[in-house]
């Protein structure tokens, strides 16, 4: 540290806390409350980045969150590595270890550098223009480069190992910003009796208050905070950002919790992203300073001059020795006595207008002061030594001088940060006076109080934030209003009250004629003046166009210093006042916002639920490899030592045709039908008859909707006369219900029925195979003969003593049964009936077998074999249709003449000439081989696989009036040739149901 | 025939100090009209709401209002009676009594804390004034459906479905690092 | 995140409901005697509304129930929400 460069006293500083840190591997020493800028200017370094474009040698421009040169990655481990962070907001702590961005081998010399010397060549748009041809270069080899040479730091390559927390909160009143405003709003509106968050970005509240510690409402501070802290109906969240404003007063923060700690606990979070509602919002949110543009303005020493006042008053650090300050209002003169007063040498005041009354007080206090003044350049090369001042009147430039420094303080007024209004959709109003938008008509319930909204003097400001802390509160808690209901468009705030108006300046410093330095207006994006009227130029005329043209405003700080000044420019060109020239939206988030915070605890095994079925963990010790299907975790298949997945299916397929299977079918979707009307609205739902459906029997139900499209399928037990068991696909259950309820809530709430999922009520354990009913039988007391409990039969009984639902029902074409128990009782009834099954061979089989089977049954998977663009004909299911029925949802669209249109797709069987070729699903079904391209394909495979038990392929095919292209040849091109396939039944397997009825 | 009855089993559960599962219980999804409602009142003994988002409760059975014209009806597993009660009581009435006692799990979250470990993933306002002892709803805890339930000032019973409660136990136990 | 008034059980955050479309498209009684243009235009034809929009929700994770509500399109703002089978409320008059 500098000894010289730290003020004696002051500043809310620990002096006698020393604290190690390392920039760009070397050590320094700063002292707690600095921030990693502060304590580089502490030991005189302000070179702190290279700029984006150019690689031009930048220091700190700002103090704050619109700080756009400083950018560091800050890193703790390899995989905490931390990028383009401010190093104006960057809390020093013992062992901070932080490096400069875009520069190689060093920020002091950068080779890219050279950028700079080629800037005539490289204007905006350069890219645009030059790298054009030829055309596949641009992804081959100009983009990476282009990349590799331009940019931000870069992304840690490891995965995130901090823990990230979540919180929705509710509130009456959200204050964001701690400055004086914002804690006359919380205070007014806890003494109203609300509920109030106050946030604020920075380590400590107080906002502008900590730059000017002798006010008389900075003196106050810590009385306010204590106050607020003891209220129990106040939550104070320092480092928290509100980064975004959602609909209907939704405000998300992200609070910083262990940044700032040498020595985080390993298991706390590192942030914790709130989501609040708020019944109101006040916005107090402060301005920023404006800087000016002139050429040479991003000499690292060029500095705003309240930054170098937060500099001085809050971490007592002086950013320089020997000052120049340029501006454009009154307030900057202040950061010069200040900075006076600490013995650095003003060398002298430029202002940019004419005389005025702080002008004068300026030259009665001493210091010299040049009006109607311009900068034409500055010198110096990784910090600035002077600077050439001129007087310009009338467009002539007069009176030129040097004057040598190492500090150039430059202030074009203030800018109200209006991010979060225009963000909740508010409207912007012009203010001539400020040179400045201001917040308008509201859209969400929010207020905006103090600076933000143009009321900068902190007197004034805290008496703002008190009426409208008050007014919020009192409409917060008005007990005749509901929620956040809309503002309807009204100003919420009233206009801002009149006051003399400071100067400030929107657009560049004149030079008298061209110049062929460049004078930067976006420092992160590198974007000069010049660029901006280059745009203009070539017909750019609508402020959106030139920002993305010229790229001002879209780097990472969203143009927090540079939007107006880049509106005044092209305001000036095109001679159109700056409402007409117009504004770039706001977006969120104001700063940048981790993804982990985003993320939250929602990743690894908890980015989704993970559902299991009750016999999940028999399967998983008995080896089974688990697919997805939605959430659930399904058994796929069951492989022995040394077999891969074909063995295994191959295996289990043939132990269900020869002997028996054991299957978890618990996953599929079940619904509880019930209610007098039950049939009735099965029949007007599904497309099948079901009041013929007798109690005690199944039937196989096929869901249209509206548009005669298939949505789902399912077994449908009628269990009581007003009483029917459904059963949907896995993935359908959800959407399936809904539609249920949609018809019954809004076309027949007539009918006396009501619906109640049961999918998680049952375990269902389907026993498939000729074996079944003899290894069954002696566990249940219902008589399971062939005559007694025929296909499609289903009985309330008992297993074992556990209540069940038995269906004979199958998916595998064999004689099967489907027992359902309450899921408690799923895993030892599973058990006892694999035991019960030994003797005879029981195999237990997963969902890719199960895939197998049911394909050489011809049965259809909704989803894989229909798209929402099959009807039932084309599926081959029109026998299911109850015909007679006068309505059902989908029958009148499955009367439109497309939809029986004979070219239409229709499933039907495919076998390869090749036995032993298995088709890829997916593929397309040509009637000519070697079809030239491009061609129209006849249709595609939907399922194809290798029968064991048939010995060969099979594969199902929606295909172009395919039920009469029986027999023909068609061809099928993949990875490997094309491969010519006989059109087919779709039934491969046991065609006459001798199995299934055995 | 040998009896599996009373080999009941659950899903395993990462419990942390805030969360307990509660031992099973009867459960019924009841359906239906105001004098399916007062039928079901009179055949439990406990109020059936009949205003939105209530519990009635005697301390062993309980009724939550979850719709316009649906409650879950909660008895103790040992409780012989409520069944067929309700069963009887309803016999003549249009209405759908569907059992649901294995389809979901409750747990139990309490402590001085539970608000906030709640609204780590619930959107709901769960201040005592908006959200006070009695309430009940069905919601979202980050993405797993549940019916939050408070049955103390700092105590909550969630109903949740048996294949999302390692879910929701896993959550609030990571939830409750970063409290 | 929005905040919707369910017409039976309040206020509550936007998680907890699912959007249904555009309301007020009754399903035809008697399906089968509607001409194709008629079936295609229940089918299909949606206003896709610049302004205040009566539309379905459900709030499926809550009571279940579907309702309607009159919502402006340019600022997501709910002029009001009612029950299904209930008349569209005149805008000017909803109070929200």
């Amino acid at each position: 540290m500098n000894e010289g460069l730290r003020s004696a006293h002051g500043g809310s500083i620990d002096r006698s806390q020393v604290l190690h840190f390392r920039f760009d591997g070397r050590p320094y020493t700063g002292v707690a409350g600095d921030t990693l800028a502060s304590a580089l200017l502490a030991n005189g370094v302000h070179l702190m980045g290279r700029s984006f474009k150019y690689h031009r040698p930048r220091g700190v421009l700002a103090a704050g969150a619109e700080e756009p040169n400083a950018l560091v990655t800050v890193r703790r481990d390899a995989a905490r590595e931390t990028p383009n962070l401010r190093a104006t907001q960057v809390e020093l702590y013992e062992g901070l270890d932080a490096v400069s961005q875009n520069r190689w081998p060093s920020l002091a010399f950068d080779v890219g550098a050279l950028n700079d010397l080629l800037a005539p060549f490289i204007p905006a748009g350069f890219y645009y223009k030059t790298f054009m041809w030829p055309k596949r270069a641009w992804h081959a080899l100009y983009e990476p480069r282009i990349r590799a040479a331009a940019g931000l730091g870069r992304s840690p390559t490891q995965p995130d190992p901090d823990r990230y927390a979540t919180r929705h909160a509710h509130c009456d009143v959200l204050v964001v910003g701690a400055g004086p405003a914002g804690l006359a709003a919380a205070q007014a509106a806890a003494l109203a009796g609300a509920r109030v968050i106050l946030c604020d970005e920075q380590a400590q509240l107080g906002g502008s208050l900590l730059s000017a510690p002798a006010s008389p409402a900075a003196r106050e501070l810590p009385g306010t905070l204590a106050a607020l802290a003891a209220n129990p109906r106040v939550t104070l969240l320092p480092r928290t950002t509100a980064f975004g404003y959602f609909p209907h007063n939704s405000v998300g923060l992200s609070e910083r919790l262990t940044e700032h700690l040498a020595n985080p606990a390993p298991d706390a979070p590192r942030e914790r992203q709130w989501q609040v509602r708020a019944r109101e919002v006040v916005l107090a949110t402060g301005a920023i300073e404006r800087p000016l543009v002139f050429p040479g303005n991003d000499r690292p020493g060029v500095m705003l001059a309240g930054a170098a006042r937060t500099f001085l008053n809050r971490y007592g650090v002086l950013a320089g020795t020997r000052a120049v300050l340029v501006t454009a209002c009154d307030e900057a003169y202040q950061a010069a006595y200040d900075l006076q007063e600490a013995h650095v040498y003003i060398a002298c005041i430029a202002d940019v207008r004419a005389e005025n009354t702080a002008s004068a007080a300026a030259r009665a206090a001493g210091i010299p002061v040049m009006t109607q003044a311009t900068v034409l350049g500055t010198g110096g090369r990784l910090r600035v030594n002077s600077v050439e001042l001129a007087r310009c009147a009338d467009g002539l430039v007069s009176e030129r001088t040097q004057q040598p420094c190492d500090l150039v303080l430059i202030s074009g007024g203030y800018t109200p940060s209006v991010h979060l209004h225009s963000q909740s959709r508010g409207k912007l109003t012009w203010s001539e006076p400020l040179q400045a938008f201001v917040p308008g008509a509201a859209i969400e319930r929010v207020r905006s109080a103090g600076a933000c909204r143009g009321v900068f003097a902190p007197e004034a400001a805290r008496a703002d934030g008190t009426a409208q802390g008050a007014a919020a509160a009192a409409e917060a808690l008005d007990p005749q209003r509901s929620g956040v209901d809309p503002a309807h468009g009204a100003p919420r705030t009233a206009a801002a009250p009149a006051r003399a108006p400071d100067g400030a300046l929107a657009g560049a410093l004149p030079q008298g004629g061209k110049t062929r330095r460049r004078a930067f207006v976006d420092w992160q994006n590198d974007v000069t003046s010049k660029d901006l009227a280059l745009a203009l130029r070539e017909g750019f005329r609508s402020i959106e166009h030139v920002k993305r043209y010229t790229t001002t405003g879209m780097a990472t700080d969203q143009g927090k210093t540079s939007n107006l000044n880049a509106l005044g420019i092209v305001s000036r060109a095109l001679e159109r006042p700056i409402p007409e020239v117009g504004l770039t939206t706001f977006r969120m988030p104001y700063t940048p916002v981790t993804f982990g915070a985003f993320a939250g605890v929602a990743r690894g095994d908890l980015f989704d639920p993970i559902r299991r079925t009750p016999t999940h963990g028999w399967a998983e010790s008995r080896g089974a490899v688990f697919e997805d299907v939605g959430l659930w975790k399904r058994a796929r298949y069951f492989p022995r030592a040394g077999e891969d997945m074909h063995a295994a299916v191959a295996r289990e397929c043939l132990a269900v045709r020869a002997a028996c299977g054991l299957f978890d079918a618990s996953t599929l979707g079940k619904i509880e039908v019930v209610g007098r009307d039950a049939a009735t609205f099965m029949n007007r739902l599904y497309v099948n008859a079901w009041s013929n459906l007798a109690v005690g029997r199944c039937r196989y139900g096929i869901l249209l909707r509206d548009d005669g499209f298939v949505y789902d399928d399912g077994v449908v037990a009628r269990i009581g006369e007003s009483r029917f068991h459904v059963t949907t696909t896995t993935g359908g259950a959800p959407r399936v219900l809904a539609m249920m309820e949609d018809f019954l809530q809004t076309e027949w709430p007539d009918l006396s029925v009501w619906l109640t999922s049961t999918t998680e009520q049952w375990a269902v354990i389907a026993v498939q195979g000729p074996k079944a009913r003899e290894l069954l039988a002696p566990l249940v007391d219902v008589d399971i003969t062939a005559a007694a409990f025929p296909h499609m039969s289903v009985a309330l009984g008992h297993i074992l003593g556990v209540p069940m639902r038995l269906f004979r029902v199958s998916f595998t074409g064999e004689l099967g049964f489907e027992i359902n128990v309450p899921a408690d009782y799923g895993a030892a009834v599973w058990e006892a009936v694999w035991q019960a099954g030994q003797p005879f061979g029981m195999t237990p089989y997963g969902t890719e077998s199960m895939h197998v089977l049911r394909a050489e049954k011809g049965y259809i998977i909704v989803g894989q074999d229909t798209d929402g663009t099959v009807t039932p004909d084309d599926a081959g299911l029109s026998w299911a249709i109850g015909k007679s029925k006068p309505d059902f949802v989908g029958k009148r669209s499955l009367k439109r003449p497309a939809m029986n249109a004979p070219e239409r797709r229709q499933l039907v069987g495919l076998l390869t000439q090749d036995p032993k070729v298995v088709l890829e699903e997916g593929s397309q079904v040509m009637a000519q081989p070697n079809a030239p391209v491009p061609t129209r394909p006849l249709g595609h495979v939907t399922s194809s696989y290798f029968s064991a038990v048939l010995g060969r392929s099979i594969a199902l095919a929606l295909v172009s009036g395919g039920r009469a292209r029986s027999g023909q040849t068609l061809y099928v091109p993949g990875a490997s040739g094309e491969a010519p396939v006989q059109v087919s039944p779709t039934v491969f397997y046991d065609p006459t149901g001798a199995r299934i009825n055995a | 025939m040998r009896s599996l009855i009373g080999e009941r089993q659950w899903p395993a559960l990462s419990a942390t100090a805030y969360v307990h599962v509660l031992p099973p219980a009867q459960r019924f999804v009841l359906r239906g009209d105001a004098a399916a409602r007062a039928a079901a009142e009179s055949a439990l003994g406990v109020p059936v709401p009949q205003q939105a988002c209530r519990a009635g409760t005697d301390g062993a059975r309980a009724a939550l209002w979850l719709g316009p014209d649906e409650w879950l009806l909660v008895a103790p597993a040992a409780d012989q009676e409520a069944q067929g009660a309700l069963e009887h009581a309803l016999g003549g009435l249009a209405h759908s009594l569907v059992e649901v006692s294995h389809r979901q799990l409750g747990l139990l979250v309490s402590g001085p804390e539970a608000e906030r470990l709640l609204n780590a993933g619930c959107p709901l306002d769960l201040d005592i004034g908006p959200f006070p002892v009695g309430m009940c709803t069905r919601t979202m805890l980050s993405k797993a459906e549940v019916v939050l339930w408070r049955t103390g000032t700092q105590e909550f019973r969630l109903e949740v479905w048996r294949s999302f409660a390692p879910y929701v136990t896993a959550y609030l136990a990571e939830a409750a690092r970063g409290i | 995140m929005l905040l919707i008034n369910c017409p039976y059980c309040g206020e509550r955050p936007e998680p907890e409901f699912v959007y249904g479309g555009e309301a007020h498209i009754a399903r035809p009684k008697d399906p089968d005697s509607q001409g194709p243009q008629d079936w295609v235009r229940y089918l299909y034809r949606r206003d896709n509304t610049r302004g205040v929009h009566a539309e379905r929700w459900r709030h499926t994770h809550g009571c279940g129930r579907f309702f309607n509500a009159l919502r402006d399109t340019t600022t997501d703002h709910f002029l009001v929400t009612y029950k299904t089978g209930e008349p569209r409320p005149d805008p000017a008059k909803a109070t929200p």
